[in-house]
């Protein structure tokens, strides 16, 4: 602040803030196993056209080298999956792999 | 706020209590009034000269008694008893001051009633002045404490908060007038925001719609808006998320809309109009800025459109051959409601020849696709419905029979009457997904 009136400053604004402040919970990926040997691989169709084309020739690769697979689906692409399935798969499977097809 | 809640905590004395300033010609007739009653004890408190009405008056030049009793004329005279108010009189009126006072034979000689002045706490500089001293407290958002060089607009595009436009920034002073728009609490949850399901209450939504421009006497329908919109039926999460270019439409219904002077007519899904402008936007700055949904991030729309800036008009109920769209689906009639739809870009259909009903129909079934569907019916085209007595349904129904719609995805088409007078034009609004599975459009009744 200088002395001078003329070069008096404004007051500060003081803003309130319009975000959620909190911020979204993060959490941090697992690593990359090395090999899937042993592990449950969740193939995740997310019920758009031809996921499953994708996910069926995935499962018969993996099933060739003897890797255990599961199949999940959701309801609707459009909505986030179900908290349920979300569970299923967590409890479930050590990996998983979603098809994201268009 | 303020008043009735004085007393107590506020360190009011118990008895009487009068309230004048010097600017006020009553408050000076009644001079020998109030030094009879300080003479009783009265507590007689000046709001502008502390000499005024005679030495030993309380000096309230700061408004804090007169804020704290909820003043809004001097002189006032109260009677408060372990610290609740038990009677008040603004104004002089002798048999009531009397009464009040438990006195007879008060300002013998003066006229048997005058009324007041303007308390000073109503003047409007200062009544904004002491909201903001006493009203800060109510709001529970961080404060952003802008540093002496920073430009206002640039720190609030800097922090991500705004949508690419400028923003007018949430002040206390703003976001209180902004939430005297509602009876409803500051903390009060409205919704939960998606993405990242963040649960958002009345106080972060006035903040949003005061940097989206709104006024006050908007903040009940964005409200509404935001609760429709935050429904798993609208599902927003995936309205955001898809690659298709949608956003959300709000159509506004009943008295609401034309009190706050949403616009049905000219150019509404334009520009020009300060409540289409900012309404829409308002749930899209909430979007952004408390359920983190960013284009690039959540939002993967390939193109999306202008219109996700934010989409907002009203419905001409007066010039509409049918009831209000809200009503048709389910809204008290006279209610005040807003529809919300997941649409795409505006497209006008041109039929400047039909003359039936039937014909212009066929038009209109050329234009609206398989899925979900806002057909925005303009006065001109809309005569054609009016003169043959076609109801809403009537039109809906002739428009499946040329365009039939798969049953299976429970489609929704919407039929809303509203544009400028002058136009042998229709608008159509393509949706998203239908069905439960995508969006469904969403009716929520404006609460004040």
């Amino acid at each position: 602040m200088t002395g001078s009136p003329k070069f008096r400053q404004a007051p500060r604004p003081v803003l309130l803030d319009p975000t959620a402040e909190g911020g979204p919970a993060t959490r941090t990926r697992r690593s990359r196993p090395a090999t899937l040997d042993g592990l449950t691989v969740g193939l995740l169709d997310i019920s758009k056209p031809r996921g499953d084309v994708f996910l069926d020739r995935v499962e018969s690769r993996f099933a060739e080298r003897g890797w255990r697979v599961l199949r999940f689906a959701k309801p609707t692409f459009a909505k986030p999956a179900p908290l349920d399935l979300r569970q299923e798969i967590a409890v479930h499977c050590d990996v998983v792999i979603e098809a994201l097809a268009d | 706020m303020g008043a009735g809640e004085a007393g107590g905590s506020s360190g009011l004395p118990d008895g009487l209590v009068a309230v004048v300033k010097r600017d006020c010609p009553t408050c000076v007739t009644v001079v020998p009034v109030l030094a009879e009653l300080a003479a009783l004890g009265c507590s007689v408190y000046t709001q502008d000269d502390p000499d005024f009405p005679f030495e030993g008056a309380i000096d309230d030049t700061g408004l804090e008694v007169s804020w704290a009793l909820g003043v809004e004329t001097v002189p006032t005279l109260l009677r408060l008893e372990s610290g609740k108010e038990t009677g008040r009189v603004a104004g002089w009126h002798r048999g009531r001051w009397e009464a009040l006072a438990g006195a007879s034979g008060l300002g013998g000689g003066l006229p048997d009633q005058r009324p007041g002045c303007g308390s000073l706490t109503a003047d409007p500089e200062i009544a904004a002045l002491l909201s903001l001293r006493h009203r800060s407290g109510t709001l529970s958002a961080r404060r952003v404490e802008l540093g002496p060089l920073e430009d206002e607009l640039e720190a609030m595009w800097a922090r991500g908060w705004t949508d690419g436009l400028p923003v007018v920034p949430p002040t206390e002073a703003r976001v209180l007038a902004m939430l005297d728009g509602t009876a409803r609490r500051p903390d009060e949850v409205v919704a939960v925001v998606p993405p990242n399901l963040v649960p958002v209450t009345v106080e972060k939504v006035a903040i949003n719609a005061v940097m989206a421009g709104c006024r006050p006497e908007y903040l009940p329908v964005v409200l509404a808006l935001v609760e429709a919109s935050c429904t798993d039926a609208f599902n927003l999460h995936g309205v955001l998320a898809t690659t298709f270019s949608v956003g959300p439409v709000a159509i506004v219904n009943g008295p609401a809309a034309k009190a706050v002077g949403i616009n049905s007519g000219v150019n509404l899904l334009g520009q020009g109009c300060r409540a289409n402008s900012t309404i829409g936007r308002a749930l899209q700055l909430v979007v952004r800025n408390v359920g983190g949904g960013r284009p690039g991030e959540v939002d993967r729309a390939t193109f999306g459109n202008p219109a996700k800036t934010g989409l907002c008009f009203a419905e001409d109920e007066e010039g509409s051959p049918w009831e209000p769209l809200a009503e048709a689906r389910g809204a008290p009639a006279g209610a005040s409601a807003v529809t919300v739809f997941a649409g795409g870009g505006v497209r006008m259909v041109t039929d400047q020849k039909a003359r039936t009903p039937e014909a212009l129909v066929e038009t209109f079934a050329r234009h609206v696709g398989p899925g979900d569907a806002l057909l925005v019916v303009s006065p001109d085209h809309g005569r054609l419905f009016r003169d043959a007595g076609w109801s809403r349904s009537d039109l809906a129904s002739a428009l499946e029979a040329l365009a039939p719609r798969p049953a299976a995805m429970c489609n929704d088409l919407l039929i809303a009457y509203a544009g400028g007078r002058a136009g042998l034009f229709s608008a159509v609004m393509e949706g998203w997904l239908a069905g439960p599975s995508g969006s469904v459009p969403v009716t929520v009744e404006v609460r004040q």
